[in-house]
């Protein structure tokens, strides 16, 4: 075979390895080293070096050096007007050992760019543009045969360049893809945080309005998400769940304080009053964009009853969103377990009497059976935290106690034993 | 043909002030890089003279050429003679044409390496027996 034409195959070859490289994405600065080990390769060229424009801070950083010993820097400065001025198609390959080219080189590099490449021995300086953006240049040093690059090998390297701008080019597309991705991830997160901030100070406003139901908000908050949790949610509705225990009760604030604070027990007409705050908070909530779903209706039939004797609609079973009957026997277990303005709260077994009695009526069964068996767990100690004996206080689950009236009522409560005949 | 986690060592032998860094089948790839950095190192450690050899290796192809000319590079920045022993004709021709046989000598095989180096003195390889893979 003659010698051009084996140099001619061994630069083609050259040229189908870097498609291949290129289409490698796993590791852009081991895709450009490769690349420039193809270039050197294809042409015997003793070093060079491939070096990306970063705009941000106008350098060139050297992503791939080749046989420049420990000499090659990892970025030297680069004018953005330099930058500028090689955004044109179709660059050309500048050589700083033709002294005819060598004032237009240091017109368009700047002297100190020229001065630093000419003591790396770099001579042939090929801008990387694509779509008339200057992405970066190859720098090679001399040949091996210490001939000067022929016309066909200047063919050669700018087809090359081509294809490795084209890659770099996507690399940066896909960096900035990224890093855009993670801003809104940060941004979103951010949102989330002053939106679960909003909802703590709102759930704080609500129970500030009403003197003897302290906290009541954040309690019924946390028993929903423990609920949830327990009926197998998953994590985004269990925070939305949360989030609804915390606000269900948002109506209030358009109720009189003094209904909500009557230091007895209220008539007829207070009683409607008061039994508006659901619809209303539901007219608070509906507006706002929450990132969870449901949390307005879960507000407004916070009030609803399985057997259809609540409010506001008098909805029945499965009509009742199964966030709202969550919430709903949350409201009721923080509503037996606290003290009230006319009324004790009760021991546990008057809480099991209730559960048993208003299971199918008042209650979702299978949402009373998910509270117990989580608080049989926390009894247990098989939980890490133990939230529901905290808020309760201490000495109120004796475990003792509770465990076998707890195991008995889960064992009715999803067998269906305890749901009242003739309920829905 | 990325391979970085390819980290199989490079083999090398010493037979007196001479290394001979057997390329294998790693010169095509990124993973060649090893082999010039086998050479650096004995370089450092005190070697004068450098045999590669492409017993192993079948076809050169430009990531492999390019890493020869590292290692030409690494030898000439160290003063010291190299040459590659076992290249087949077509890699031969490719050296020639590409100017690599300017910088190295070209050996039949590995004790023809070592002979050529001994006449140049650099080396007295006779002192220490060049190992199994002689
Ligand atoms: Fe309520």
């Amino acid at each position: 075979m003659s010698d051009q034409t084996t140099k001619l195959i061994h630069a083609f070859s050259a040229l189908a390895d870097l498609g291949e490289e290129l289409a490698d994405t796993r590791d852009f600065e081991e895709m450009v080293r490769t690349t420039l080990h193809v270039v050197l390769g294809a042409l015997g060229v003793r070093r060079g070096a491939v070096a990306e424009y970063m705009q941000d801070d106008a350098t060139l950083r050297f992503v791939a050096a080749w046989g420049l010993g420990d000499d090659a820097p990892a970025t030297l400065p680069f004018a953005a007007a330099s930058a500028e001025m090689l955004s044109a198609p179709h660059p050309r390959a500048l050589s700083l050992s033709e002294s005819e080219q060598l004032k237009l080189v240091q017109h368009q590099l700047g002297d100190t760019l020229v001065a630093t490449l000419g003591e790396l021995r770099l001579q042939l300086v090929v801008p990387l543009v694509v779509h008339k953006k200057f992405v970066g240049f190859i720098l090679l040093g001399d040949k091996a045969t210490d001939e000067e690059f022929t016309v066909y090998e200047r063919e050669v390297v700018r087809t090359m360049a081509r294809h490795i701008g084209v890659g770099i080019f996507n690399h940066r597309l896909l960096r900035e893809v990224e890093q855009r991705a993670e801003e809104s991830r940060g941004l979103y997160d951010n949102l989330r945080t002053i939106y679960r901030d909003t909802v703590r100070a709102f759930a704080a406003a609500i129970d500030c309005k009403d003197k003897y139901t302290q906290g009541h908000s954040e309690r019924v908050g946390k028993y929903s998400e423990i609920i949830a949790r327990e009926m197998g949610w998953s994590e985004e509705q269990v925070e939305g769940i949360a989030v609804a225990g915390y606000l269900h009760d948002i109506g209030k604030l358009v109720v009189e304080r003094d209904i909500i604070n009557a230091p007895y027990k209220i008539d007829a007409k207070q009683s409607s009053e008061l039994n508006r705050h659901p619809a209303a908070g539901y007219e608070i909530l509906a507006p706002i964009q929450h990132p969870y779903a449901d949390i307005p209706l879960m507000a407004k039939y916070h009030h609803e009853r399985i057997d259809g004797r609540g409010y506001p609609e008098g909805l029945t079973g499965d009509q009742i969103p199964p966030g709202a009957k969550i919430v709903s026997v949350a409201d009721s277990f923080d509503a037996m377990t606290t003290d009230r303005t006319y009324k004790r709260r009760k021991v546990f077994t008057e809480v099991v009497e209730d559960f048993r009695k208003n299971a199918g009526k008042q209650f979702a069964p299978e949402v009373l059976a998910a509270l117990c068996r989580a608080m049989l767990k926390e009894v247990n100690g098989e939980t890490k935290e133990r939230v529901m004996i905290k808020l309760l206080g201490k000495g109120y689950l004796e475990p003792e106690e509770c465990r076998p009236l707890l195991v008995e009522l889960i064992a009715e409560l999803e067998s269906g034993a305890s749901l009242a005949a003739g309920s829905v | 043909m990325v391979d970085s986690h390819d980290r199989s060592p490079v083999r090398s032998a010493r037979s007196g002030d001479i290394a001979v860094i057997y390329a294998s089948d790693y010169l095509n790839k990124l993973s060649g890089e090893r082999i010039e950095r086998e050479c650096r190192a004995h370089l450092g450690a005190g070697c004068r003279a450098l045999v590669v050899d492409f017993k192993n290796t079948g076809l050169v192809n430009s990531i492999g050429v390019s890493i020869m000319l590292g290692v030409i590079d690494a030898a000439e920045r160290a003063h010291a003679p190299l040459v590659f022993s076992n290249v087949n004709s077509q890699a031969a021709q490719l050296f020639e044409i590409l100017g690599l046989t300017l910088h190295a000598a070209l050996a039949a095989d590995e004790h023809a390496a070592l002979r050529m180096l001994s006449d140049l003195n650099v080396a007295h390889p006779q002192r220490v027996p060049v190992g199994k893979h002689t």
